[in-house]
């Protein structure tokens, strides 16, 4: 698919993928794909190494998260390991005016969308559901559900067209992720139909870590997923999801092309979910060890690293301040994280409706009122 | 004022219009409401006068309809879904309960998702299979849904109106057997002094017992009542309109006074909302109660062939049978 790229090989799926920056950290200039659509990137020195210090506090974060969960100070834990390049690519290439919805796993996303990187905290330590507000940032409540969310994506992107915002280069743009496993969700595959249909201004980004917990790719389709939306009338593109460069350059091209008004288009990123898929399960009962070790060897953050080194925009006093400065971020919030307050029980009555419900007040009093008789006693 | 004698189906249908009158950023959605008018005709010539952008002919899949409705509501808009037929609201069953249901909760109240689940429902016209459904209990059992059912063409009118014009998702659910009974509605009546959405409302006053109903039971209610007068016995007849959140305020003070209460709907009984009901009514008005809270319902049974749905459907003499009942204790 991609001219520019290897012969499919270890480091490329067949059929190869939109790739600008190879394992080794060699900067491939623009590739064309048989679409005839040409990707690339020009970004500033200053830009490159932004985008490094993107990755490299993604992927702290995420580990502090990890050893949060480890130490029991959180439930549960979606790690994005690997899929740091993926995030932050597609994240970046967002503008301001664009509406995100992700599932549970895009803290990269969050994390570029301007959102307190705590907030996701809440849902996984159990004090609330996800504190941010949806609207201020353009970034939606984390969806369980699997797939969910690519339908309340499509709606809302419905929407924008129905407002008028779409078909300038100015306009608004959607994009919904999701993963290789959601793909064979029916509200997937129903929202593929609904955004061919109605022409929205959507981009679906799939992040195919290859698993879904314990399922392997090969359990969820036949055909490589980029080109399942030829089937739905709009354009699939495959991209290098542990290259940076690569998918930032396919996510605004997807979006730009969204915005004036040319419909949707599904991304895959190919990408590798190096940790768990929670927590709870254990990675080292479906997978083996020479596999996550050739993905290591795609990493996205020490490609990038070997780009800047070769082309001289970074020195190890960049790096280490990059590092330096993640750490801080990670301690604050480890800090800020324990000192997370319990909700009062009885905030748990709250927003069940927008115009509230008689039974509920009845309820949320009857039990103020069973909690206050326990006040003065050993409980 | 005027008063208008039309079907329960056409003053949906004026509710609808009014209310795409009255607010830009409503629209409906469904199978077949555009050209066709919907299989019941209640959006007809809605497509016509409002545009193929208020009125959607959606593919046809239930989760992709109210799934984008959530995603429309998100972005501002109040869409109205049209659900085909009762049964077929399963496939969209999942996001109903896991999405729109929890949305507002979810997001800490920052997200609203106004919309309007519309479902006909219920049996008693000949259908075959998935067409005769009562799925109301399924709904009721879901915090974050207002579950509504109306049994009037003047509730009809004003209640669907009132459901949009929430900003709680609500669930609508028409009495498809009833979309041919006329009756007065006043069209040009203000929708600010309509009785309101969430509140039940006692229709024929009586002092031996209190019938309980909503939607298409609501008529075989007071069709019981006026065959008992004819024997001498008063029946109070309230209609429910709202099953979640329930009213039974008026319920518990109708019951301390008549002493006999009997709930009546066609949904199978076990685990129905009359098992809700009698238990509450039990709670409140224990000392007050001369018998048990009865229930006249559907059988536990898959909606029958509709050669003997008139067998299932509890009629006049399964009520007035359960009301002797009540005084046999």
């Amino acid at each position: 698919m991609a001219k520019g790229t290897s012969e499919p090989g270890a480091d490329v799926p067949a059929g190869g993928f939109v790739q600008l920056l190879t394992p080794d950290g060699e900067r491939v200039d623009s590739v064309t794909t048989d679409d005839g659509v040409t990707y690339s990137v020009d970004f500033t020195d200053d830009e490159y190494r932004e985008l490094y210090r993107d990755l490299v506090t993604v992927r702290r974060l995420d580990a502090e998260a990890t050893a949060l969960q480890r130490q029991g100070e959180l439930g549960i834990w979606a790690s994005l390991l690997g899929q740091e390049a993926a995030q932050v690519g597609s994240g970046r290439a967002l503008r301001p005016q664009d509406m995100a919805f992700p599932t549970y796993r895009e803290h990269g996303v969050l994390y570029c969308r301007g959102i307190d990187p705590i907030m996701p905290f809440g849902l996984f330590r159990g004090v609330d559901q996800g504190g941010w507000d949806p609207n201020e940032f353009k970034f939606h409540t984390y969806t369980i559900v699997i797939g969910s969310q690519t339908l309340h994506a499509t709606g809302y992107a419905m929407g924008i067209t129905m407002d008028g915002k779409t078909g300038t280069p100015d306009g608004e743009a959607v994009i919904a992720y999701f993963g290789d496993g959601a793909t064979s969700q029916g509200d997937v595959n129903e929202a593929f139909v609904w955004a061919g249909v109605f022409h929205a201004p959507m981009v679906f980004f799939c992040q195919n870590n290859q698993y879904a917990i314990s399922e392997p790719l090969e359990r969820q389709t036949r055909i490589p997923l980029y080109r399942r939306a030829a089937g739905y009338g709009f354009p699939g593109v495959r991209v290098d999801g542990n290259d940076v460069l690569a998918t930032y350059a396919v996510t605004r091209a997807a979006l730009d092309h969204a915005r004036n008004g040319q419909g949707p288009t599904l991304i895959e990123a190919y990408t590798y979910r190096m940790g768990a898929h929670t927590s709870s399960d254990d990675p080292t009962r479906y997978r083996i060890a020479s596999e996550v070790e050739a993905w290591q060897a795609k990493d996205p953050i020490l490609r990038l690293r070997a780009f800047l080194t070769k082309q001289q925009l970074a020195d190890d006093t960049y790096f280490a301040e990059v590092d330096d400065s993640a750490a801080k971020v990670a301690l604050s919030l480890r800090e800020r994280v324990l000192a997370m307050p319990d909700p009062q029980p009885v905030s748990m009555f709250d927003n069940a409706y927008p115009h509230g419900s008689p039974e509920v007040d009845v309820q949320r009093q009857q039990f103020a009122a069973y909690q206050a008789s326990f006040e003065g006693s050993a409980h | 004022m005027m008063s208008e004698t039309i079907t329960l189906g056409k003053a949906l249908n004026h509710g609808l219009r009014r209310a795409l009158e009255s607010d830009p950023k409503v629209v409906i959605m469904g199978e077949d409401v555009g050209k066709l008018g919907g299989v019941f005709r209640i959006t007809d010539g809605l497509q016509k006068d409002f545009g193929e952008d208020r009125v959607i002919d959606t593919p046809l899949a239930e989760s992709g309809i109210i799934g984008t409705a959530v995603g429309l509501a998100i972005r501002g808009y109040r869409p109205v879904c049209e659900i085909q037929f009762d049964g077929f609201v399963f496939p969209a069953f999942d996001q109903i309960v896991t999405q729109v249901a929890k949305m507002h909760y979810r997001s800490l109240g920052n997200i609203k998702v106004p919309m309007v689940i519309r479902i006909p429902y219920g049996g008693g016209i000949g259908a075959v299979e998935h067409h005769s459904e009562s799925p109301e209990a399924y709904f009721a059992h879901t915090p974050g849904l207002k579950v509504v059912t109306c049994a009037s063409p003047s509730d009809a009118y004003v209640m669907i109106q009132q459901a949009i014009a929430s900003d709680d998702p609500v669930i609508f659910f028409e009495p498809k057997r009833r979309y041919w009974e006329k009756g007065p509605v006043e069209l040009d009546a203000p929708l600010s002094g309509a009785y309101p959405l969430h509140a039940s409302r006692l229709i024929r006053p009586g002092t031996h017992a209190t019938v309980l109903a909503y939607g298409p039971m609501v008529k075989t209610a007071l069709d019981a009542a006026t065959a008992a007068a004819e024997d001498g016995r008063e029946l109070e007849v309230i209609d429910l309109r709202t099953l979640s959140p329930l009213d039974l305020a008026p319920v518990f003070e109708s019951v301390r006074r008549t002493g006999r209460c009997v709930v009546v709907h066609e949904a199978p009984g076990n685990v129905g909302l009359g098992a809700e009901i009698a238990a509450r009514v039990t709670e409140e008005c224990f000392y007050s109660l001369e018998a048990p809270v009865l229930r006249v319902s559907g059988y536990d049974i898959p909606y029958p062939a509709a050669r003997v749905e008139e067998e299932y459907l509890p009629d006049l003499d399964r009520v007035l049978d359960a009301v002797d009942r009540t005084f046999g204790w």
